[in-house]
C-alpha cells in the first residue's frame, strides 16, 4: 500500500501500471446514460485509453482539448480515443458538450476505480486516477503505457510514435 | 506549467521571428489567438523583449485549438495573410491587443487598419493559400510535445526569474 501513499514517487507509478506485452483488460463501462462500451467492442482496430483525474480541468491546458483537436491525426491510424475518469455519466456528458468534446468518456464509477485498478493506476489516496495513457493494439495488448504527474498534461507526441511503430509492424515489447 | 518539450522543427527562415537569429536565447510559441492564455502571455513577451532586447529572438507558431475556439483558425489565417503582405507582426498584435473582440466579421476592419490589401488579403485565405503553413506548423507542434496553448519551448516564468539571476 505503500506506492500509493507516496506521490512523488513517479518511477514507482510508472511500475505498478500495466506495461507493454500484457494483454489490456476487457471493461464494460458506461459512455452515455443508455449506453455502455466494451474494450473489446473495438478488437481489430487500435485503441488509445486516456485515463485523467476529473472532469472540468482548467481550458486550454487540457489535455482532452488536445486530443480533441488532433481526431483527424489519430483517425490516419483508425485509433479508437477514450477517455476514462471516475466521474458519473452525466457529469460527462455535462462536460463534454461544454468543451464539445467528440472522444467518448467513460465512467469508472462504480465500483469506483475498477477499471483504473486493474490498469494499475488507480490512486487510493485522492479516489481518481492517474493522468495515464495506453495505445493498445487490434488484438488488445498493451504496446505503450505511460503515467504522467497528474498537473502535467502529457501531450500526443507519445501516443502518435506508439501509433507510428504500430502501423510499422514493429514487434510488442516483451513478446 | 512544466514541459519537456523538444522542438523538432528548427527555427528556419520560414518562421515569424522578432529579435536577431543569433541571440542567445529563443523563445517560441504555439498559440492560438482565441486562446486567453495565450492573450494573457502577449503582454507578458512583450515585457520580456523590451528587457533582453537583442539578446531574445521570440518566434510565434500556430496551434489553434479549433475545436474549442471556434474563431483561432480564422484569426491564424488573418496574421498568416497579413505576413504575406509584411505585417505579420502588426496583426499578430492586434489579434492579441483586441482579443476580446476577435470575431470574423471584424477581421477585414482590422486588416484595414493595418493598411493591407484587402481584395488580395481575402483572396490568399479563400484559395487556402495559407492554410498549409498553419498545419506544418500544427504538425511541427504536436511532435514537439505541445500539450495546449501557449505552448513556450521554454518555460516563460522561469526564464524570466532565471535571466533576472543571471544577469543576461
Amino acid at each position: 500500500m505503500g506506492i500509493g501513499s507516496i506521490p512523488h514517487y513517479r518511477k514507482e507509478y510508472q511500475m505498478t501500471a500495466l506495461q507493454p506485452g500484457v494483454q489490456a483488460p476487457d471493461f464494460f463501462l458506461a459512455s452515455t446514460p443508455d449506453q455502455k462500451v466494451s474494450l473489446s467492442d473495438f478488437r481489430g482496430q487500435p485503441v488509445v485509453l486516456v485515463f485523467y483525474p476529473a472532469d472540468w480541468s482548467p481550458v486550454c491546458s487540457d489535455q482532452l482539448a488536445l486530443y480533441n483537436e488532433l481526431m483527424p491525426e489519430f483517425s490516419e491510424f483508425e485509433a479508437e480515443i477514450i477517455g476514462i475518469s471516475v466521474d458519473g455519466v452525466w457529469c460527462h456528458l455535462a462536460f463534454s458538450k461544454d468543451r464539445k468534446l467528440h472522444i467518448p468518456l467513460l465512467a469508472d464509477f462504480e465500483p469506483k476505480g475498477a477499471v483504473a485498478r486493474q490498469y494499475g493506476v488507480y490512486r487510493e489516496k485522492d479516489g481518481e486516477s492517474e493522468r495515464a495513457l495506453f495505445v493498445i493494439d487490434a488484438e488488445g495488448v498493451i504496446r505503450w503505457s505511460h503515467v504522467s504527474p497528474v498537473g502535467i498534461n502529457p501531450g500526443a507526441d507519445g501516443i502518435l510514435k506508439a501509433l507510428e511503430a504500430m502501423a510499422k509492424g514493429e514487434k510488442p515489447a516483451g513478446v | 506549467m512544466e514541459t519537456s518539450a523538444t522542438l523538432t522543427q528548427p527555427v528556419s527562415a520560414r518562421d515569424h521571428a522578432e529579435g536577431p537569429a543569433d541571440a542567445p536565447l529563443t523563445l517560441v510559441e504555439y498559440g492560438d489567438y482565441q486562446c486567453p492564455y495565450c492573450g494573457s502571455a502577449y503582454p507578458v513577451v512583450k515585457r520580456l523583449q523590451k528587457t533582453l532586447g537583442n539578446k531574445l529572438r521570440f518566434v510565434f507558431r500556430n496551434f489553434p485549438l479549433t475545436q474549442a475556439h471556434p474563431y483561432a483558425l480564422v484569426a491564424a489565417e488573418a496574421a498568416e495573410a497579413a505576413a504575406l503582405q509584411g505585417k505579420f507582426w502588426e496583426m499578430h498584435d492586434l489579434l492579441y491587443e483586441q482579443q476580446t473582440f476577435l470575431e470574423p466579421e471584424i477581421i477585414p476592419l482590422w486588416a484595414e487598419s493595418i493598411g493591407l490589401d484587402l481584395e488580395r488579403f481575402g483572396n490568399d485565405i479563400r484559395q487556402g493559400i495559407v492554410a498549409t503553413g498553419i498545419n506544418e506548423d500544427r504538425q511541427s507542434g504536436i511532435r514537439s510535445g505541445v500539450n495546449g496553448t501557449p505552448g513556450y519551448d521554454s518555460l516563460l516564468t522561469a526564464l524570466e526569474s532565471e535571466l533576472a539571476l543571471r544577469s543576461v
